[in-house]
């Protein structure tokens, strides 16, 4: 479906796509960025499921799972964990309260 | 039927695509980071969603299985870490991303269904990347978590990682040749045999590369894993055709090399630098201390000092965190505002453990963003400041970085907290820092050193500044 120059283009627009979006974030963002950046190849799951669905061999499904279950941490953990951080950054126009 | 069901996916691959780079794009601010995740989650949901109508799929069960047990675990684990400890649980759900690339390379080499040799050569390719980021990542999260201690160094080591690399290169090769056609296995069918030493090598690779690398390097090396992985689960997105894992993995890819890049910057190394050989292996860190002595302060002059004071600016370090004084830094903050004192906070790159860590342990203590300044920003102030504060921060400090060749932290951009006009620094004890270098800027005339736990001096500093 995707053929070799096709993919290719797509692949060299990708990646001036992923400099540019990242090159305008600023240092205090990095951390989550770096985890939102691993949430995003979470995508991964998709190939896991589609490998499994096609699996035959018990050997084959056998690591298909475990590529499904890993796959399945990669995009739930860097959801969970970026969507913490990034709810903590507040700006001061907001009127923080102190916590006691 | 088929035909329908293809093109749903399609649009909604597109979708995701779309969704993926509209999300980091967001992320790009802290006004719209949040909404940006919630974006790329929208697009993983419908993507993920979606694949379950994908034809002639087989293994609902164990497959929904799979994913509740890893995504459960995920979002426990996920909610429960800690703030300062997110830099390890990153590497890991980052090992798990390129875990799950190799083993879609795994299944689909021992498959060995015909595919063109430019599909084999990529999935070979993502296979090895995969296993080494995911056996990488582990080692990463194992030292940042205090698993494992030591640096494990001999002599040669380079070498014995470069005669791994060749090695699966060449089983790689092997693989991809058969593929093409090529005799390489007097006539066998297929090279189970070879999949599997392929992957024990690239394995192995990622155990031999990461674990000499020092603690302090961990997040240039998490960072890089992170960009591998996006590369490998692109190289699978070729295999499986599926546009989707393409072009988020090559977004990643692209995106974290930068990303490595420009904190490898910031820790005044290069990439190479931190792969192949240790830190502080150029020696001599002890050549001559600084002269002069530290000077010890008591609480109630600190907080004179800083409740008169027009300008105050807070360095605070990864030992802050440690010792959980970041609620009562913001409380000191407040208090120093009230009585019309200009805080700021100046954050170096490299402050906690990976950089940009430190503004999400403030966020976390309430500190706003814009109170926020990193090192390029604030460093022309310091000169205008009356007290630079320092809490838990060590080497990003150190003026010999500016002017001692002989330093291993020579030429690192630090904040010149030696230039306003006092200095306090809040410090456990007397000893060196994280990387054993003596700090000149505890030494200078105008500092003056407030021993003690951390979150303790500055609670009794919140206490006495109210008193004023």
């Amino acid at each position: 479906m995707i053929d070799g120059f096709i993919a290719l283009y797509i692949f060299m627009l990708a990646a001036f796509t992923g400099y540019e979006v990242i090159s305008r974030v600023p240092v205090i963002l990095h951390t989550p960025l770096m985890s939102g950046s691993n949430f995003v190849h979470g995508i991964v799951l998709v190939g896991a499921m589609v490998a499994m669905g096609r699996a035959q061999t018990p050997l084959e499904i056998g690591i298909a799972f475990v590529g499904v279950v890993l796959a399945a941490g990669n995009a739930v953990g860097g959801y969970v964990v970026t969507e913490r951080m990034l709810e903590m950054f507040k700006s001061s126009k907001a009127a923080p309260k102190a916590k006691h | 039927m088929p035909i329908g069901a293809q093109s749903l996916i399609q649009a909604s691959y597109f979708v995701a695509a779309g969704l993926f780079i509209f999300g980091l794009k967001r992320m790009s601010s802290p006004v719209t980071a949040r909404g940006g995740i919630v974006w790329a989650g929208v697009g993983m949901l419908v993507a993920t969603l979606i694949t379950f109508l994908w034809p002639e799929m087989h293994n609902y069960v164990p497959m929904t299985v799979a994913i509740a047990i890893g995504g459960i675990v995920a979002w426990i684990s996920g909610k429960r870490v800690a703030m300062t400890d997110m830099p390890q649980m990153i590497a890991l759900y980052n090992g798990m991303g390129g875990g799950a690339a190799g083993a879609i390379a795994a299944v689909e080499l021992f498959a060995g269904e015909a595919h063109g040799v430019a599909q084999l050569l990529l999935g070979v390719l993502g296979g090895i990347i995969g296993a080494v980021s995911f056996a990488g990542s582990l080692i990463a999260f194992g030292k940042l978590q205090g698993l494992i201690k030591r640096s494990f160094r001999f002599r040669g080591q380079n070498y014995v990682n470069l005669v791994i690399l060749v090695a699966t290169v060449l089983v790689g090769a092997v693989i991809v040749l058969h593929g093409a056609g090529v005799d390489v296995a007097h006539g066998a069918d297929r090279l189970p045999g070879h999949v599997v030493a392929l992957f024990v090598l690239a394995l192995v690779l990622g155990f031999t590369m990461t674990l000499p690398i020092g603690g302090a390097d961990m997040p240039v090396v998490i960072s890089l894993y992170n960009a591998l992985t996006g590369l490998a689960v692109a190289f699978e997105g070729f295999v499986l055709d599926n546009a989707a894992m393409i072009i988020a993995g090559t977004v990643v890819g692209s995106a974290g090399t930068l990303l490595t890049q420009l904190m490898a910057r910031a820790m005044n190394r290069s990439l190479a630098n931190v792969l192949f050989s240790g830190f502080g292996d150029t020696g001599g860190a002890a050549s001559s201390g600084p002269a002069g002595a530290m000077k010890p302060i008591d609480t109630a002059d600190v907080a004179v000092m800083l409740g008169f004071s027009q300008k105050v600016i807070i360095v605070p370090g990864y030992g802050m965190a440690v010792a959980q004084a970041q609620h009562k830094v913001w409380e000191l903050c407040q208090a120093l505002i009230a009585r019309g004192v200009t805080v700021k906070f100046a954050i170096h790159p490299v402050a906690g453990r990976m950089p940009g860590h430190m503004n999400v342990l403030l966020a976390e203590a309430g500190v706003p963003y814009d109170l926020i300044y990193d090192e390029g920003e604030i460093n022309s102030e310091f000169e205008t400041a009356d007290v630079a504060l320092i809490i838990g921060a060590n080497d990003v400090v150190n003026p010999v970085a500016r002017t001692d060749k002989s330093s291993p932290i020579y030429g690192m951009p630090i904040l010149n907290a030696d230039k306003a006009k006092n200095v306090i620094v809040i410090k456990r004890g007397q000893g060196a820092g994280f990387s054993g270098i003596e700090n000149a800027l505890f030494y200078l005339d105008h500092t003056r050193m407030l021993y003690g736990d951390g979150q303790a001096k500055v609670a009794e500093l919140v206490q006495a500044v109210k008193q004023l």
